[in-house]
């Protein structure tokens, strides 16, 4: 069963990866000059949409989705417009901490916007995929043993990827090095996404390595 | 506490970093050797060329000279562009430079003059009058100029008996000590005086100029400089005094006589905000302009005219003009175009090119010789090829006089060549490091910075007596040896090496002593693998690149942020945060066992946030008030950072004003409040005395300070004398008002107000009962342990009940203490209070809201550590008061972090001399007190930091969580009541070894730094960018050490006092009906029944008793315990 669930989930983590190096390839066949630095807005929002399509998709397929007790369509409905909802806070807290870590206000709140997004997309819509609008669990799935699943600690992985690579990407902007990467916020979001590459193929090696640590309670 | 066996390590390793510092910064800058030998007219220069001497050999080419030196006069104040119709104030407001250039050709060139850093104009003169390259350790000397004992231009004028006569600057009179015919100095330091100088120049200018009693006139006028250090060069006062200066040449060269040589220069430039010292090219590149009323030049375009001039050159081209000796140390080149290309042209007689090239060629290749023989820092391959060099050409000039024709001009470009490339090989070898030096002192700080490590993690074994007996003593014993072994064998002591061979042995001894202790103790680097230090990691690592410490200040802002993050989630992670779901019957029961109650975590975590959004805002905030290097493009300074006086509008002006009296006002009501809150404001002792009345009183003195240097000076005229007055007085009364209460406070640090009163039994209202439980007491020691605390809780109790009265059944009359939870943090903070009041004075007005951030920073991030430590307390049984890393780190963060939010920079050009005027406009006659103002100012974060180091120990417990009556109903079991920093005394032991180990911790944060940089400096010393970054970093950081070091231990050393005042205090309250309560004592199996109806009196005999008794048993205790042992 454990053999199972981890397999599947790697496979998951596969497509998603895959889903991004798709989004950088495709645009570059059928745009003109497209690059990664150079129209960097564009690769910014084909990936993370991408990568927010085939999540949902996934996760329906693989009915990860937490168990809902109602099955109504206004709950349903309800349901999905809270976590539009969540997914909207959540790109404005991105913003809000991403100035406070000190992006510009004004001049390129675009640009911040769109790394917000990005993280957004790499952590708050998984955990909406994962554990729906449900803010305590999120809370609880970030502590040392509020992980009750695989996918639980696949998440923990991969948002703690994401993050930290968006925060190490800041470390080269103030360097005097004039590559058009050191740009705001290419840096930030190669840095995020390399993060999350790193987590989607780090996670499953993980939990496999750790299977006889990790007991998960039933759901 | 023990006093001694927590100062005493601390004093040994802050000294160990200073040796080390000492020892690295000794062999780290630049030191040049001042050769001692003069020039003469009789000198010859090559021996056996000539009978006659090599100077003065033929008729000068003037025979007098006026030397106006516009101090600060940028290159590009003397641009003049007709049509530039909307000038900026310092733009085209010296058009007689272009005038006399355009029409009179050959009389005279604007030149840009390039001044070699640093920038400061001491260093100007002595480089423009000896012809040398001054260096970067000259930097600090501005304070206090001493003579300049080189060859220089001034002594070679007098020795041919020219008659010098100076006006100006009177720094001049210091370095030139009877050198003049006759002087008339003028003071220079007051830097907000624009005029003074300058009228006292042009008042006696003229007059000298049209008598005969001189020969060579040096005019030195400060009144530009002034004005951009004042005001910047972008102001209206700017254009007038250029255009005063306008007038004056105007004047001058009107007056001047054929044989005379005019020039007018600049010591250095200026950068946008009007100061200087650095090396940018903003303030390196001055004017230069020659003029005389007979042909000087020929025209323009019939030679090659230098672009710029550098400064050294001026030395040998006047000197072989004037006909004076070219001072024996110079390393300029003369001027070209002032000499006739060839001798035969009409003019008076003089060099030609060839001729004084020649002999500036051989004068500065036998200094060369010389300094090659006194110091061995030129390299010798380079050193060879410029000897070769100068056979090549001498040779080549031999053959070409032998044969009675010119020197080709290819000689002369040789010659040129070979004199730039001498001043060029100076200048890098001037750059010299001492590397035996520099390793030692790199070792030391490395190990000072283990020590310090491993004393933190070893604080209760460093602690017992005699463990460091060891190691100072060999210390002592090697230096001693070192000493005596360099007398002996060299007959000179070199102090650097006896320091360093001892703070080595003491070092190496103390670590191998420690590795000698029992396992169970043993220091385990593992353990230092956290997060918190992989911060202060990336701190010392981001001082190893120039770019990052351009952009400290948002570097380190960045990294408190993380740190501050960081410490929530960690908490999440840890489950701490929120409260724990329902008991879980699947986890293993050990981790449950104790929980706070979900109440209290609720508001735990409530507080935690609130404080992190207030630090995370202040800050965002403080980002605002930073200062901008030179190297940052685009950069804007904070407009809070100039002084109000300079804000033009008056609108703003009056906002600025308000805005900053208001956050003064804040500053005080907060510390009040807090302190009101407490309990600490009741007593009638002096420390109270000083909150309630000094603070405040000097915040009116201080809004009324700024109020009056706000006003421009033209508004009030006729009241100007009283403001002058104001400017005086008002300063230096606040200063006094300030340092009495901190003398007041540091004399009787006691915040607390014991009052007995009589019981008042008509009330009948019950106090709550003491709860103490008895069950405990079995253990003597148990019960021993609650004794302080009932003693307290009692006291609070009747605090929180307001009036209710203290004897319940009994009517002996209770005790009644306020503010004795707080009794170490509060005296603490006032001082910090007061010292922050102190220090907000010395900077600009606008500075008054950083100063409000700094301290609600400080407040968040004690408020943050002290959740923290309350959340975390029950999962981590922490034995102790250990300050985890985490917050050591963020509190040094901080510390760097204001530096930058109160406009600091660690770079020269940015000190705020102006700190040295507050209180003092009229300047200083002496340098200590203006150096210390300066350093007051520097560091000022730095020192309020450090003096509040100790708070971090003390904040947990004054924020102590006061929820037993939940957890009584969740816990099921009673536990004991707050009692806050009186905690601290039950257990001296862990108090002094917590305290040792803040401290050292502190300490080591602030030491990895110093050593960071230090590295920085040694493995980057020949980078780019080693003299505009690296090594002012190292100056600053190293200093900013030093004062932290000293001011922690002064933080320290007022806890001490404050433990000692309470202790007295508990002493005077010592029985005399001690009987009484021995009986009842005797009489009660449990101490609760005594509920402390008891006086004072008796309570205190009650409590030194059994501290005694306490003792007996513990001993007992442990002789039992190694009884079992060895059984
Ligand atoms: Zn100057
Ligand atoms: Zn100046």
């Amino acid at each position: 069963m454990w053999d199972v669930e981890i397999r599947g989930m790697a496979s998951a983590h596969a497509i998603v990866a895959s889903s991004i190096f798709l989004a950088t390839v495709i645009p570059a066949v059928f745009l003109e000059n497209f690059s990664v630095y150079g129209s960097h807005m564009v690769w910014l929002y084909s990936v993370a949409g991408s990568v927010a399509v085939v999540n949902i998709a996934v996760f329906w397929l693989l009915g990860i989705s937490p168990p809902t007790k109602k099955n109504t369509l206004s709950f349903k409905i309800n349901r999905l417009f809270r976590s539009c909802l969540y997914f909207l806070l959540s790109c404005l807290f991105y913003h809000t901490v991403v100035v406070l870590y000190g992006a510009p206000l004004l001049e390129t709140a675009l640009d911040t916007f769109s790394l917000a997004v990005l993280l957004s997309t790499f952590t708050t819509l998984r955990c909406l995929c994962i554990l729906g609008p449900n803010i305590q669990a999120w809370i609880r799935v970030f502590s040392r043993d509020g992980a009750l699943s695989v996918w639980d600690t696949s998440l923990q992985i991969t948002t703690g990827c994401s993050l930290v690579g968006a925060w190490l990407g800041a470390f080269p902007i103030p360097l005097d090095w004039d590559r058009p990467w050191q740009v705001w916020p290419v840096s930030c979001t190669l840095g995020a996404t390399a993060g999350f590459l790193t987590g989607l193929l780090v996670a499953p090696v993980w939990i496999h390595w750790h299977r006889k640590l990790l007991t998960y309670k039933l759901k | 506490m023990r006093r001694l066996p927590v100062l005493l390590p601390l004093i040994w390793v802050c000294s160990v970093f200073y040796v080390g510092i000492f020892l690295f910064v000794g062999g780290f800058l630049l030191v040049r050797l001042e050769v001692n030998r003069t020039s003469t007219c009789a000198d010859i220069l090559s021996p056996g060329a000539q009978v006659k001497g090599d100077f003065c050999l033929s008729e000068p080419r003037f025979r007098r000279a006026v030397v106006l030196i516009i101090d600060a006069l940028k290159a590009d104040f003397t641009r003049y562009d007709p049509e530039n119709t909307a000038p900026k104030p310092f733009e085209n407001k010296l058009p007689v430079l272009d005038e006399m250039g355009s029409l009179h050709p050959s009389h005279a060139r604007l030149y840009t003059f390039r001044a070699d850093p640093p920038t400061t104009t001491m260093q100007r003169i002595k480089g423009f009058t000896t012809g040398s390259l001054p260096t970067f350790i000259d930097v600090g000397n501005n304070f206090a100029s001493n003579a300049i004992l080189e060859d220089n231009l001034v002594h070679q004028l007098g020795q041919v008996g020219k008659r010098v006569v100076f006006m100006g600057d009177d720094t001049w009179v210091s370095l030139f000590p009877k050198k003049f015919h006759r002087s008339l100095p003028f003071p220079s330091f007051n830097v907000k005086d624009l005029h003074t100088v300058d009228n006292g120049i042009l008042q006696n200018i003229y007059p000298t100029m049209e008598g005969d009693d001189w020969d060579v006139l040096i005019a030195h006028f400060l009144g530009v400089d002034h004005c951009g250090h004042r005001f910047g060069p972008d102001h209206p006062a700017m254009a007038e005094k250029l255009s005063q200066m306008d007038g004056v040449i105007r004047s001058v060269i009107k007056r001047l006589k054929n044989d005379t040589l005019l020039v007018v220069m600049g010591d250095h430039g200026m950068t946008d905000t009007g100061d200087h010292g650095g090396e940018s090219q903003k303030e390196t590149d001055a004017a230069l302009f020659l003029y005389s009323s007979s042909p000087l030049f020929s025209a323009p375009g019939s030679q090659m005219e230098p672009e710029v001039v550098p400064q050294t050159d001026l030395v040998p081209t006047l000197a072989l003009l004037l006909g004076v000796p070219i001072p024996y140390s110079s390393v300029g080149q003369v001027l070209l175009p002032l000499f006739p290309q060839n001798g035969s042209r009409s003019a008076p007689t003089g060099l030609s090119q060839a001729e004084a090239l020649w002999i500036n060629v051989k004068q500065v290749n036998r200094f060369l010789e010389t300094y090659s023989n006194m110091a061995k820092d030129i390299p010798p391959d380079s050193l060879s090829l410029l000897r070769a060099d100068f056979s090549n050409i001498s040779s080549q000039y031999l053959v070409a006089v032998q044969e009675g024709r010119l020197p080709s001009p290819d000689l002369v470009v040789s010659m040129q060549n070979y004199l730039t490339s001498v001043r060029e090989t100076c200048r890098a070898s001037w750059a010299r490091f001492n590397p035996f030096k520099m390793a030692a002192g790199l070792l030391i700080l490395g190990l000072a910075c283990l020590l310090c490590c491993v004393i933190s993690e070893l604080s209760h074994l460093v602690i017992q007596e005699g463990f460091l007996k060891l190691p100072i003593f060999s210390g002592l014993v090697v230096g001693m040896a070192v000493a005596g072994v360099q007398l002996f064998s060299q007959g000179y002591l070199e102090l650097s090496w006896c320091l360093a061979g001892a703070a080595l042995s003491s070092e190496v001894l103390f670590l191998w002593k420690t590795r000698r202790v029992s396992p169970k103790d043993r220091w385990c680097p593992a353990r230092l693998l956290t997060p918190a230090l992989l911060v202060l990691f990336l701190r010392c690592a981001s001082l190893l690149s120039d770019s990052y410490v351009i952009y400290e200040g948002h570097v380190v802002t960045f990294l408190l942020l993380t740190l501050s993050v960081y410490i929530p989630l960690r908490l999440n992670w840890d489950g701490l945060l929120v409260p724990l779901p329902p008991p879980d019957t699947q986890k293993p029961p050990m981790q449950r066992q104790a929980t706070l109650p979900s109440s209290v975590v609720r508001r735990e975590t409530t507080v935690l946030l609130v404080w992190l959004g207030v630090l995370v805002g202040s800050l965002y905030v403080s980002l605002s008030f930073h200062n901008c290097r030179e190297e940052q493009g685009s950069c804007q300074p904070s407009p809070f950072l100039s002084p109000l006086s300079r804000v033009q509008d008056s609108q703003l002006r009056n906002l600025h004003y308000v805005l900053s009296v208001a956050s003064l006002a804040t500053w005080v009501y907060l510390l009040h409040r807090w302190l009101r809150h407490y309990g600490n404001l009741n007593c009638s002792t002096v420390s109270v005395f000083s909150a309630c009345f000094i603070l405040p009183l000097a915040c009116v003195g201080m809004g009324l300070h700024w109020a009056v240097s706000a006003t421009p000076e033209d508004t009030f005229r006729n009241l100007s004398e009283l403001i002058g007055l104001a400017h005086v007085f008002l300063p230096r009364a606040i200063f006094c008002v300030l340092g009495l209460g901190l003398l007041l406070l540091w004399v009787d640090p006691m915040t607390v107000f014991i009052k007995s009163r009589t019981p008042v039994n008509s009330r009948g209202t019950s106090l709550p009962r003491p709860r103490y439980r008895a069950s405990t007491g079995i253990s003597p020691q148990a019960e021993l342990h609650h004794l302080i605390p009932q003693l307290y809780q009692r006291i609070r109790h009747s605090l929180e009940d307001g009036g209710v009265e203290a004897g319940e059944v009994d009517d002996r009359p209770a005790v009644e203490a306020y503010g004795l939870g707080t009794v170490f943090s509060a005296p603490l903070l006032l001082f910090c209070g007061l010292l922050g009041l102190v220090l907000l004075l010395l900077h600009p007005e606008g500075m008054a809201l950083a100063f409000l951030l700094l301290l609600l920073e400080a407040g968040a991030v004690l408020h943050i550590h002290a959740c923290s430590t309350n959340l975390s307390s029950l999962s981590i049984h922490s034995s102790g008061y250990s300050v985890p890393w985490a917050s050591v780190v963020s509190w040094s963060l901080a510390a760097a972090q204001f530096f930058h939010a109160t406009g600091h920079l660690p770079t020269f050009p940015s000190i705020q001399w102006g700190a040295a005027f507050v209180g003092f406009p009229q300047g200083h006659t002496g340098t200590v007190l203006p150096a210390s103002l300066v350093i007051l100012n520097t560091f000022s974060s730095h020192i309020l930091f450090a003096v509040g180091c100790p708070l971090l120990l003390f904040w947990p417990l004054v924020c102590e969580v006061r929820g037993t009556r939940s957890a009584r109903s969740v816990g099921g079991e009673e536990s004991e009541d707050a009692v806050m920093e009186m905690r601290l005394r039950e257990s001296p032991q862990k108090f002094s070894s917590a305290l040792l180990q803040l401290t050292a911790r502190y300490l080591f944060v602030n030491g990895a730094q110093v050593l960071a940089s230090v590295c920085a400096a040694a493995i980057l010393r020949r980078h780019l960018m080693v003299w505009k970054v690296f090594a002012p970093k190292l100056m600053f950081e190293a200093s900013g050490f030093i004062v932290s070091s000293v001011f922690v231990m002064l933080g320290l050393i007022m806890v001490m006092r404050v433990d000692i005042a309470v202790g007295r205090l508990f002493k005077k309250l010592l029985p005399q009906n001690s009987r009484l309560f021995k009986l009842r004592n005797r009489n009660k199996p449990h101490i609760s029944a005594i509920r402390l109806q008891a006086t004072p009196q008796v309570l205190a005999e009650m409590w030194q008793q059994l501290l005694s008794s306490r003792l007996v048993l513990m001993r007992l205790w442990h002789r039992a315990k190694s009884g079992v042992d060895t059984v």
